[in-house]
This record gives structure tokens, C-alpha cells and sequence, in this order.
């Protein structure tokens, strides 16, 4: 079962090389993975639009949608039809061109860093050798984007959700790298093949969460991909309480449905490499194919974003950027010296003593730094 | 045309060019927010608001106007239109008044009635309100679903009294339209038991929240002196500390006769707001429990004006004026009239909480982020049918 895939695409390619010549081989090998991306990526996006409002509607005490299909499994398709025929509304005074562009440049980020994943045992479409930063520095450009399609809407909504996603993104970048370093000092290497490889063996207990400093990272860098991805409870900049829908008010139709599919692959993606890099990417317990247990992990890690959507407000502003800067920043720099200290210290007991103390030390210092944006305990009088 | 001279000349110490432009944003009034057609016209230096301007008057419909062309009795649906999430509360004031005006006695059971409508009325009210204020503050419909399934069981109880879920039309000069049957007794007895176990999982969800508190807790501060001098009323003056509830100032109707207390806030944000209309839910189920059990046999209506729904044009109160007010779940609603001894009010005016307890809203909103004022005009608690009656 295990390379099902691997074993299917080899048998593919050994039909086109006893009759193409051989330097074909390659490129039709490359498109065969460039092919299962591109089929990856929009089916992922399809079900997980579905697997949400399912997942919202039981959250929330409802069936979601049934309509389409046995358990609404084709209400993907019925979107999709239904995105394809509406108008597409460009606002007087936009930028078209500009406009056009924004959804179109969100996507292929989006679809790019799929190539870096380790889906399962041999199943990386380009093994890099600095994966986890080409992951990092595509996924940046998303910012660009939202701000193209911020500005190019010629709306105050959806300027004032660039704004904020600009200011949001930028922030969490910085977060969500240096909690990345941790994972690259102990694996000694940014290629994600070799990151997952280094936390082998069927029980787990090599994952990098189960160190102190692997389990903060962890913490963190899931916090700042959660605010990567612009999901609730850091939504700020398509808040649709207050700023309508953000940058994307001005979009309908297929545009629309790109900022959506950017967005969800962006959740795909994010969960993938927080599997990879702290949950032993495809690592797994031999029962299950190695790919299955790739998408177990990453899909229990979407389930977590989706459940924060159903469950929590979103935060202000200037609380958002408070936790990054003024929380999750030190964290991580703290982190990044426990994690060097560990490598250092020879003794199992002391260093397991020490990055537990200093963290634990680092988080309550934090804290009661922080005590003024902490709740309060109210008193209520009762009158006759 | 040459162009315009600029006045002043601008030095560069001007503040004016020293400072960013300010940004003008029309929230509303088709905004998600908003709670209907509200139009907020904000000016924000940033993502801090600097000056705000309410913009109302889209769901104008005269109100007033329409119900001094009517007899007293039709204008009765009327009220149901103006707050329509209370209709109850709404024609209770109404009928308070035409009663004191016409000076109208209310049998025993009747009262009873009344008072348990108002009070499961005040319920649905409250926790819709905080359903969409968890909205505004960005919480993925989850509080408001959960909010309404509990909204739901008391609609139907007002569709099999009244007939109608939301436009109940039920109060009648004298009495109540239809009795309670013992089968909707036992329905609502069932929800007043039910009732406070909901409330403890949804104030276990939300009243320790950090994100919650850390949206609520110093926003939107409303103090003492200003909530007096506004002339605000109902939950909103509450969480600010004012002692103010008709139910206890009036005593009107029978609620002289219940043991509850009026929960009273200290600071005035918004999650005062929030728990003071927590804690005056649990109140109403005590309210709620005593009417419940000592309700009377008897009556609904008064005899003598049972016939007036077949010809209400022959109702003619003596000339005068009165004025009716109860405690409706989002303050006090007062309804004024005057009879000229015709079938048709002289005057007819409403004096309607969502409008008065708006008129601070830009008090309440200067300084703080635009997240804010959403959630801020979602605490204040305004339906715009009685706002722009």
C-alpha cells in the first residue's frame, strides 16, 4: 500500500520510455507531479470548504449542508458551477488590471509551496535542499496579494483590510521563522525530506514535540500560521463584522472563489508543514501507508483551525499585534537558546530540568509583563 | 474660472500638515453589522476613530403619524413593528396607557399574563442581543445559534398564545386576547426550569473568556453622570450603576408583588453590559417562577370592553392625556397620548429607549478602534424599527 503512488507513477513513466526518448522521460515526469499538484490543491480546497460548514454546522447545532449529494458531498461542485456563471463585478475606478491580477497572484504561491511537502515516503514532487525556506519566503508573497487586491478595489473596506493584513502578516512572519530554527538546529537541515526522516522510528517519541522546546515551537508556529492564513481569531483583515469582508469585498464570481481557494490551500499547506516539522510528517506507526498518516495529521490540524473559527472572537487590532510582538517574539527567541542549550548539555535529566525551567520561567515573566491586557474579575451589586 | 485662493497659508508647524489625513468611512447602511439600516459615518485617523455621526431615519415610516389616524385599538399591531423582537413589552406600554387614559380595570389573571409575556419577552431580547453582540465581536455564529435555539422554544410559545411568532398583537384595553391553556403553562413552566441551565453553559463559554474580556472589558465606557444626563435607561444605564428599573420605580401592573433583585454594573463598558443583561435574565426566572405559581383561575378580560374588538371605532377614552411606560427589555418605553374625546388619539407619541440610550453613542465610541464601535452599538442594543419609528 505504502508506495502505491511512487509505484503507479515509475509504472507510468516506464510505459513512456519504451517509445519516447529519454530526456522526455524526465519532463514527463515532472509534469506528472506538476499535474498531481494542480489536482491536489483545488480538490483539497473543494472538501475542505465542505469539511467546514460540516464541521461548523455541528459545532453549531445544525446538519450543514445535506442538499447536494449523500451529505452534501458534491455541494463543492454546485459552489463551483454557481461561482463560474455569477457576474464579475469590477467597481468603477478600479485598477483593473491590477484587479485582475490579485486573485491570480494569490493562488500561485499558494499552489507552489505544495511542491516542497513531503506527502509520504518518496513522495516530495522536489526534494529541495532549503525546503522549509522556499515554504517560508513563497508563502510570504501572499502579502503582496492581499495588498494588490487591497489597493486595486479602490474601497475604504477593503483598503482598511489591506492595511491591517499587511500589518498583520508581516508581524507573524517574523514569529513563525524563528520558531522554525529550533527544528532546523536539531534536524540539521532546511530540506522538509530530511526534516521528516530525522524524526523516524514507528512509536513517535523522536516527533519534535516531545522536547520542551519542540512542543513551544510547536505552540507558535501554529498560532502564527493560523494568523498566516488570516483564520479567525486573527481575521482582522477580512473581519466581516466590521470591515465587511475586508480586502476581498470588491470580488465576485470566479475572483472570489481564487481568494477562497487561496485561502484554504494556505490552510492545507500550513498544517502540512506544522506536521512535518514538529508531528513527524509521514512518520507513523507501520499499520497505515506513510501518506496516510501524512494526511491524518495534517487534516487533525485543520480540524483544530476550523474548530477556533466555530469557537473563538477575534481579537482587536492592537491586541493582535500586541501577542506578536510582545508575547510570541520573545518566546521564540527564548526558545531558539533553550533548543541550543539541549544540543549542549549531555545530561538527559538536566537538560530536560533546564529548558523546562527557563521556558517556564520565560512564559510567566511574560505574563505578568503582559498583566495589563489580562482580564478582570467583576463584582455585581444587586439593588432592591 | 481661477482656481480657489487657500485663505490660510499653512506653515510647516501646522498640525494639519503634520498629521495623516483622516479616513471617512460610511458604516452602513447596508452593513453586516449595523442591525438593519443604520448608517454610522466615521472619520478614522488610522484605525482610531476621531469623529462619529449616527445617520438614521431608512426605516422611517411614520409611525406616530399613522397611529393618530387610527382607532386606539388598531394601532395595537402597530407596536408589535416598532421593537420586533419584543412585541409583548411593546404592547404592554401601549395598553398601560390607553388603560390609564380610559381608566380601564385588568382582571387578576390577566395581569399574570402580562407579566409572564414581558418577562419571557425580556428573555428572548437578552439573549438574542448578546447572541449578535458575540457576532460583532467576530465569534463564527456559534453564540448565536445556540442563543436561538432557545429563542425558538419561546417563539412557539408565543405562536400558540398569540398566533403569531414574532408579531404577537396578544395585549388587548382590559385584558389579554386569548387565556393560557393549561398546556402552555406546563410549556412554559418547562422552559423556566430549562432556562438557567442554558445560561450556566453559555456563561460558562463566554463570561471567562480571555478574548472576550480582553474586547469587552474598558471599551465603550459609559460613567454614571453621562448615562444620567442622557436620559438612558434600561440595561445600558444599569451596567453604568444607575439604580433605575420601572419595575421597581413604577411598581406598575403587579410587579409590586415579585422578590427580584436589579443588577447593577460599576464601570459601564461593554461587558458590564454584557453580564448586567446575564444576571437580569436569571432575575426574570425568578419573576418568571413566582407569577408562575401564584397565577389565579379567573378572567382574562375585563367584560365590559370584551366587545370593543368587534367595533373599535366606538371606543372613545374621555378627553385627556396619559402617559404609559414600562421597563422593555432595552429601557424604558413610554407611550404618550392625548384624546380629544374621538375615536382617534390626538396625539400619540413614543418615547422609544433605542433611540435615547443611541444618543451617547459617539461618547462612547471616540478613541477607540473601529472593531470597537461595532461592538459598542451592538452592546447599546438597538432595533432599528423603533429607532426610526
Amino acid at each position: 500500500m505504502d508506495p502505491i503512488f511512487v509505484n503507479s507513477k515509475k509504472a507510468l513513466l516506464n510505459l513512456f520510455s519504451a517509445f519516447l526518448p529519454d530526456w522526455t522521460v524526465v519532463l514527463v515526469s515532472i509534469f506528472i507531479s506538476i499535474g498531481a499538484i494542480m489536482v491536489l490543491g483545488p480538490f483539497t480546497m473543494m472538501y475542505l470548504t465542505w469539511f467546514e460548514r460540516k464541521l461548523l454546522g455541528r459545532i453549531q447545532n445544525r446538519i450543514g449542508p445535506n442538499r447536494v449529494g449523500i451529505f452534501g458531498l458534491l455541494q463543492p461542485i454546485a459552489d463551483g458551477v454557481k461561482m463560474l456563471t455569477k457576474e464579475d463585478i469590477v467597481p468603477e475606478g478600479a485598477d483593473k488590471a491590477v484587479h485582475l491580477l490579485a486573485p491570480i497572484a494569490i493562488v500561485i504561491p499558494s499552489l507552489l509551496v505544495f511542491s516542497v511537502l513531503p506527502f509520504g515516503r518518496n513522495m516530495t514532487a522536489v526534494n529541495l535542499n532549503i525546503g522549509v525556506l522556499f515554504f517560508l519566503a513563497v508563502s510570504a508573497t501572499t502579502t503582496l496579494s492581499i495588498f494588490m487586491g487591497a489597493w486595486a478595489s479602490r474601497n475604504k473596506f477593503s483598503l482598511l483590510g489591506g492595511m491591517r493584513s499587511v500589518a498583520q502578516l508581516v508581524s507573524y512572519e517574523v514569529p513563525m521563522v524563528l520558531s522554525v530554527v529550533p527544528v532546523i538546529l536539531a534536524a540539521g537541515s532546511l530540506s522538509t525530506v530530511d526534516l521528516v526522516e530525522s524524526q523516524g522510528g514507528w512509536n513517535g517519541f523522536k516527533w519534535f514535540v516531545f522536547t520542551p522546546w519542540g512542543f513551544t515551537a510547536f505552540i507558535t508556529f501554529y498560532l502564527s500560521g493560523v494568523a498566516e492564513c488570516n483564520r479567525t481569531p486573527f481575521d482582522i483583515p477580512e473581519g466581516e463584522s466590521e470591515i465587511v469582508a475586508g480586502f476581498h469585498t470588491e470580488y465576485s464570481g470566479m475572483k472570489f472563489a481564487l481568494w477562497y481557494m487561496a485561502e484554504f490551500m494556505n490552510v492545507f499547506t500550513v498544517s502540512g508543514l506544522t506536521a512535518v516539522l514538529f508531528l513527524g510528517g509521514w512518520q507513523g506507526a507501520p499499520g497505515l501507508p506513510s501518506w496516510a498518516w501524512f494526511f491524518i495529521k495534517t487534516y487533525a490540524l485543520v480540524f483544530v483551525m476550523m474548530w477556533f473559527r466555530g469557537t473563538l472572537p477575534r481579537l482587536r487590532v492592537d491586541q493582535l499585534m500586541g501577542l506578536a510582538w510582545k508575547f510570541l517574539l520573545p518566546l521564540t527567541l527564548v526558545n531558539i537558546f533553550v533548543a541550543g542549550l539541549w544540543f549542549f548539555i549531555p545530561d538527559l535529566r538536566w537538560r530536560v530540568g533546564t529548558a523546562v525551567a527557563l521556558l517556564g520561567l520565560t512564559f510567566w515573566a511574560l505574563m505578568a509583563l503582559n498583566r495589563t491586557a489580562l482580564p478582570e474579575k467583576r463584582t455585581y451589586e444587586f439593588a432592591e | 474660472m481661477s482656481p480657489p485662493v487657500l485663505e490660510k497659508t499653512f506653515q510647516a508647524s501646522d498640525p494639519v500638515l503634520q498629521d495623516t489625513e483622516t479616513f471617512e468611512v460610511n458604516l452602513g447602511p447596508q452593513h453586516p453589522s449595523t442591525h438593519g439600516v443604520f448608517r454610522m459615518n466615521v472619520k478614522l485617523e488610522g484605525e482610531t476613530i476621531v469623529s462619529l455621526k449616527p445617520v438614521m431615519g431608512y426605516l422611517h415610516r411614520n409611525h406616530e403619524q399613522i397611529a393618530e389616524n387610527m382607532s386606539y385599538l388598531g394601532s395595537m399591531p402597530y407596536t408589535d413593528r416598532l421593537d420586533y423582537f419584543n412585541s409583548m413589552s411593546n404592547n404592554f406600554g401601549y395598553a398601560l396607557a390607553v388603560e390609564r387614559l380610559a381608566k380601564i380595570d385588568v382582571p387578576e389573571r390577566a395581569q399574570y399574563v402580562r407579566v409572564i409575556m414581558a418577562e419571557l419577552t425580556r428573555l428572548v431580547n437578552h439573549v438574542s442581543v448578546i447572541g449578535f453582540l458575540l457576532n460583532d465581536l467576530g465569534a463564527f455564529f456559534t453564540p448565536v445559534l445556540y442563543a436561538f435555539r432557545e429563542r425558538e422554544k419561546i417563539l412557539d410559545v408565543f405562536e400558540e398564545v398569540a398566533g403569531s411568532r414574532m408579531m404577537c398583537n396578544y395585549l388587548r384595553f382590559g385584558g389579554v386576547k386569548r387565556d393560557l391553556t393549561p398546556a402552555v403553562t406546563e410549556r412554559i413552566k418547562k422552559i423556566v426550569r430549562g432556562f438557567p441551565k442554558f445560561l450556566d453553559e453559555f456563561e460558562g463559554l463566554l463570561t471567562r473568556n480571555e478574548i472576550l474580556c480582553i474586547r469587552c472589558q474598558k471599551v465603550g465606557v459609559l460613567p454614571y453622570d453621562l448615562a444620567v444626563n442622557a436620559g438612558i435607561t434600561g440595561p445600558m444605564a444599569r451596567a453604568s450603576g444607575v439604580n433605575y428599573d420601572l419595575r421597581k420605580v413604577d411598581r406598575y401592573s403587579i410587579y409590586d408583588r415579585f422578590k427580584f433583585k436589579i443588577p447593577l454594573g460599576k464601570i459601564g463598558d461593554v461587558y458590564d453590559r454584557y453580564l448586567v443583561r446575564i444576571l437580569e435574565m436569571r432575575e426574570s426566572l425568578k419573576i418568571l417562577e413566582q407569577a408562575l405559581k401564584e397565577i389565579p383561575a379567573g378572567p382574562v378580560m375585563n367584560p365590559k370592553f370584551a366587545a370593543l374588538a368587534k367595533a373599535p371605532r366606538n371606543f372613545k377614552p374621555p378627553k385627556g392625556e396619559a402617559y404609559g411606560r414600562v421597563e422593555a427589555p432595552k429601557g424604558e418605553l413610554g407611550f404618550y397620548l392625548v384624546s380629544d374625546g374621538t375615536a382617534q388619539p390626538w396625539r400619540y407619541h413614543v418615547r422609544a429607549p433605542s433611540l435615547i440610550n443611541l444618543t451617547v453613542l459617539e461618547d462612547l465610541c471616540l478613541g477607540h478602534k473601529v472593531a470597537d464601535a461595532v461592538i459598542i452599538l451592538g452592546s447599546i442594543d438597538i432595533v432599528l424599527g423603533e429607532l426610526d419609528h
